[in-house]
């Protein structure tokens, strides 16, 4: 490939197109409004005139001669009866026509304020002000505005007005584009720049159009349908407006007709060129297409998410990329992704062929493109260049031959091979993790696989969710990735500065059961779970009653990397859950784990102490080979011992039935209580408060105290044996008030966090008394998710559970705006080798990186430096104290 | 309204106007030009504040300000005053 060099660009300057400059480059003057004859045949100084370019294929531009990929079209023009105003300059014109004299043109300040001007918009040439030369020109254009009597000519200027969109009067007489156009053309050169115009590239008068310039056919093609039917682009149905109403002005006009029809024809006409370059202009009907839809002019084209802008210049396609659904795959390392065998036949490297691969490519070459189920998987190749860039597509049949053939230097388009580097990626990409580096694993079947621990990084489940897999074309593409964008590289996150990844759900099970009261696991079975992990030594074992057995804590050991010390809670560090302090508090010692079930807090994502410290210690590549064995010794286990969970996990003893009916009815009646209190003026108001909000929220104590109660029922009668309980205690999947509501009480259901109080007249529901107040009237359940819930108990529930649905849909939306918003500011600052924060022209934004100069994912948990961790390691355990 | 100094308002971080003397020595340290600076408006109220303790504060000068930092639980940082 070769590498150009383009020139650098030091300035971009934009100007007006002038009256000569569209006469001379139009290649055809149309005067015709038709398009097609008969015949179909483009009709000549048509709209359709071939000499603007050629869209049919075979065709030559009557113009440049070249064919459909070759001629770039070339612009057209149509003369004008009458001046018409550019919409896209009104602004402009009107603030001309404000700070200009109506008689000589001049602009309205004295020649020592020009001067002073003029010197100031010098110096800002010369970078001396901080000011922009917009501001000078406003300034300028402003202060003259406002006088009245020309200092130049003494003439009496008139307030000029302008009547959106597009007429302009002076003291309520209309202007017309002609007088304004004739104003302009007096305007001296010398005047020009302090109105913010370079009389060498725009004059005033050029704003008003006189000649209107036609684009090529290429920019509005012809859309043939399938049935043969021509259907013209809404570039062209406007221009065919514009033309036809041209001419009746101009015929209207030689006849000499009487002015108001004149007039009239003349604001058609306007309304016909405004609408053609934007059709959403405030104040003017936009033009519709026979069917009702709204035309799609010049900045409809180029305007907002379907614009040019964004759709096709900022977001492009690509090509070496691929999208399917996603599923998981235990087996997998974290840095890997399965491609199936079909993508991968279609995804190519691009490699150039030399001394040394010469055999490998001939090999490669000589399978062809293959086949989709092959049962093995060898890379192939599609397609073959030679060193003059002409290709040779492979097939079966010719793929021996092409081998023969290749040279070095010659360009060979490989297929997908194990190992090669990609990016993956899933949207909505809120964050640099939404697209990581992964090797390439070719698989059967058609999805894209991974291990789960990266579900939390791109947010994904797999309930039908697809994602984007790109390959990487050039060495020092693959080079960057390995080094900034593979999946062990993103560990630990610039968010918080912990692991983002980690074990969830079933790993946290898994392992919470293999540590949980250090179990004793048969051999066999041991055996059975260590055959998911490549260990070095077995852990001992065990004899009890005659039987071998090993630990389940050995078992986990196994997986730690060598020199583990540490010390840490877990979930269980309670003296309610664990009377003994065998489970709350994790010790490893020499790798060993001694004491203390693994949860949530050893291994869990962006929690995980234990994934944290072997990240941290023994760098990212030993941190993904623990999550990988993590992984997996999770799958061994779970998947040997099975665990299920069901409805009637949530079963509870008649008794506890009793007590929580009980709780439910206890805080109704209080609740009753507080409101006869309440009707009997016995509560004062508290601070602060009204008396009505007083009791509410004393209401609203009481019916959360309920709730905690019916909780802690419900913990007392489901213990460790309980499979939900596992899963809330392990820190797997819910917690205990999921499992109180489904056994127990649901509670309080809520909108805006109060009671539920609107509906009917003075009540919720017509179930209700007016004036019912109570815990029931006001949305209070005190039925659980297992028995079900009354009528209107339902309802309620469904109105507090709409708000929830409601404000993720209103939070999801706002909140990616206003990250577009800030990205759009922030895209351009860079931090430079000082540790400066500097935007483009180098302007200083923080004098030093987020005032720390800290990367806060090479921090901890946000500080610079761990030094517990430090004094633990460097002066022995004596002084190792627990970590907070 | 009763008037006060804002600058001894809690939630105001020091401001302090640099001696034009040790600008020099300053921005060297800082390895940048003046206008690489953030800005800070002759107009702000802060300004005003200082400009009735030291007189007239031309546009050019350069305000020290020190402010907690959630990162850094102390920062510092420059600001030139620019006009109006």
């Amino acid at each position: 490939m070769k590498v150009e060099v383009s020139k650098g660009i030091s300035e971009i300057k934009f100007g007006l197109l002038s009256p000569d400059e569209i006469r001379k480059m139009s290649a055809v003057k149309v005067i015709t409004p038709d398009t097609y004859d008969d015949d179909g045949f483009p009709i000549e100084k048509g709209l359709m005139d071939p000499a603007m370019g050629v869209i049919e294929p075979g065709m030559k531009c009557k113009t440049c001669g070249g064919k459909v990929d070759q001629c770039p079209g070339h612009f057209g023009h149509i003369e004008l009866a009458m001046p018409v105003l550019h919409i896209g300059f009104i602004k402009e014109i009107y603030s001309i026509l404000g700070s200009t004299c109506s008689n000589c043109g001049r602009i309205k300040l004295t020649d020592d304020r020009i001067n002073e001007y003029k010197k100031k918009i010098e110096e800002v040439k010369n970078k001396l002000h901080d000011i922009d030369y917009d501001d000078i020109v406003s300034d300028a254009e402003s202060e003259a505005s406002d006088v009245v009597i020309c200092p130049h000519c003494h003439f009496e200027n008139k307030k000029i007005s302008l009547d959106k969109p597009t007429t302009f009067r002076e003291e309520g007489k209309k202007l017309t584009p002609k007088e304004i156009r004739e104003r302009f053309e007096k305007i001296p050169d010398d005047d020009l720049i302090l109105l913010g115009m370079d009389p060498l590239v725009a004059r005033p008068e050029w704003m008003i159009l006189t000649v209107f310039p036609v684009p090529p056919v290429n920019v509005r093609p012809t859309i043939t349908l399938e049935t043969g039917e021509r259907s013209e682009d809404d570039l062209t149905h406007k221009l065919v407006d514009v033309i036809r109403i041209n001419q009746r002005l101009r015929e209207n006009r030689d006849q000499g007709s009487p002015q108001l029809i004149i007039e009239d024809l003349w604001d058609l006409l306007q309304y016909h060129i405004t609408t053609y370059f934007d059709n959403q202009t405030p104040g003017t009907p936009p033009a519709r297409h026979r069917s009702g839809r709204s035309l799609k002019t010049l900045v409809q084209r180029l305007k907002g998410k379907e614009g040019r802008f964004r759709s096709n210049l900022s977001g492009k396609r690509v090509n070496f990329s691929a999208r399917t659904v996603i599923s998981p795959e235990p087996f997998l390392s974290i840095n890997q992704v399965g491609v199936p065998v079909r993508a991968a036949r279609e995804l190519t490297v691009t490699e150039t062929v030399t001394e040394h691969n010469m055999e490998r490519m001939k090999e490669m070459i000589r399978r062809g493109p293959g086949n989709d189920d092959p049962a093995v998987y060898y890379p192939g190749v599609n397609y073959v260049y030679r060193r003059d860039g002409s290709r040779i597509k492979v097939s079966e049949k010719n793929a021996k031959d092409v081998a023969e053939k290749i040279e070095v230097g010659w360009q060979v388009e490989r297929q997908l091979q194990d190992g090669d580097i990609v990016l993956f990626n899933r949207q909505p990409s809120l964050h640099r993790m939404s697209m990581m580096a992964h090797e390439v694993k070719v698989l059967p079947y058609r999805t894209f696989r991974f291990n789960l621990a990266v579900c939390t990084p791109y947010n994904a489940d797999f309930d039908g969710d697809e994602m984007n897999l790109h390959v990487l074309q050039s060495q020092e593409a693959r080079a960057e990735a390995e080094i900034l964008m593979k999946v062990q590289e993103n560990f630990l996150s610039p968010r918080f500065g912990g692991p983002i990844m980690g074990a969830i759900h079933d790993h946290i099970t898994a392992l919470f059961l293999l540590t949980y009261r250090n179990p004793l696991i048969p051999v066999d079975m041991g055996m059975h779970i260590l055959s998911y992990v490549d260990i070095k030594e077995m852990p001992p074992v065990v004899e009890e009653d005659g039987k071998r057995y090993y630990h389940g804590r050995d078992i986990f050991s196994t997986i730690l990397p060598e020199g583990v010390n540490i010390e840490f809670k877990g979930k269980l560090n309670d003296k309610n859950l664990d009377p003994e302090g065998t489970e709350g508090i994790v010790k490893i010692e020499n790798s060993k784990l001694i004491n203390g079930a693994i949860d949530e807090n050893a291994i869990g994502q962006s929690k995980g102490v234990l994934l944290d410290y072997v990240i941290r210690k023994f760098g990212n590549a030993r941190g993904a080979v623990f999550l990988n064995d993590l992984t997996r010794l999770a799958a061994g286990t779970i998947s040997y011992i099975g665990f299920s969970t069901g409805i009637d996990d949530e079963d509870v003893p008649h008794e506890a039935k009793m007590q929580l009916r009980e709780v439910g009815k206890d805080s109704v009646s209080k609740v009753e209580k507080l409101i006869e209190n309440y009707r009997n003026g016995l509560i004062g108001p508290e601070p602060g408060k009204t008396l009505e909000d007083t009791l509410e929220s004393m209401i609203m104590k009481v019916l959360s105290q309920a709730r905690e109660k019916s909780s802690e029922i419900a913990s007392h009668y489901l213990g460790m044996e309980n499979s939900t309980v596992i899963m809330a205690r392990s820190g797997a999947r819910a917690n205990m008030m999921n499992l109180a509501q489904m056994a127990g009480i649901i509670g309080q259901q809520s909108i805006r966090g109060q009671r539920q109080h609107r509906g009917y007249t003075n009540r919720t529901l017509p179930h209700f008394k007016k004036g019912d107040i109570g815990a029931y009237a006001r949305g209070f359940v005190t039925s659980s998710y297992k028995e079900g819930l009354n009528p209107t108990e339902y309802f309620f529930h469904a109105t507090g559970g709409r708000e929830g649905l409601v404000d993720t849909a209103v939070r999801t939306s706002r909140s990616g705006y206003m990250q577009r918003r800030l990205i759009n500011a922030l895209e351009d600052l860079k931090v430079s080798e000082e540790r400066k924060v500097l935007d483009t022209e180098d302007s200083v934004i923080q004098m030093i990186y987020g005032e720390d100069a800290t990367d806060p994912s090479r921090s901890f948990a946000g500080e610079s430096v761990d030094i517990d961790y430090i004094v633990k390691e460097t002066f022995g355990k004596k002084y190792g104290g627990v970590k907070k | 309204m009763a008037k006060f100094n804002i600058l001894l308002h809690e939630m105001v971080p020091e401001h302090i106007l640099v001696p034009v003397e040790e600008e020099g020595k300053l921005l060297e340290e800082l390895g940048i030009s003046k206008n690489q600076l953030p800005k800070i408006r002759k107009s702000d109220p802060v300004i005003k504040a200082l400009e009735k303790i030291s007189g007239d504060i031309e546009p050019g000068r350069i305000v020290k300000i020190v402010r907690k930092s959630r990162t850094s639980g102390i920062a510092t940082i420059y600001r030139m005053v620019i006009g109006e």
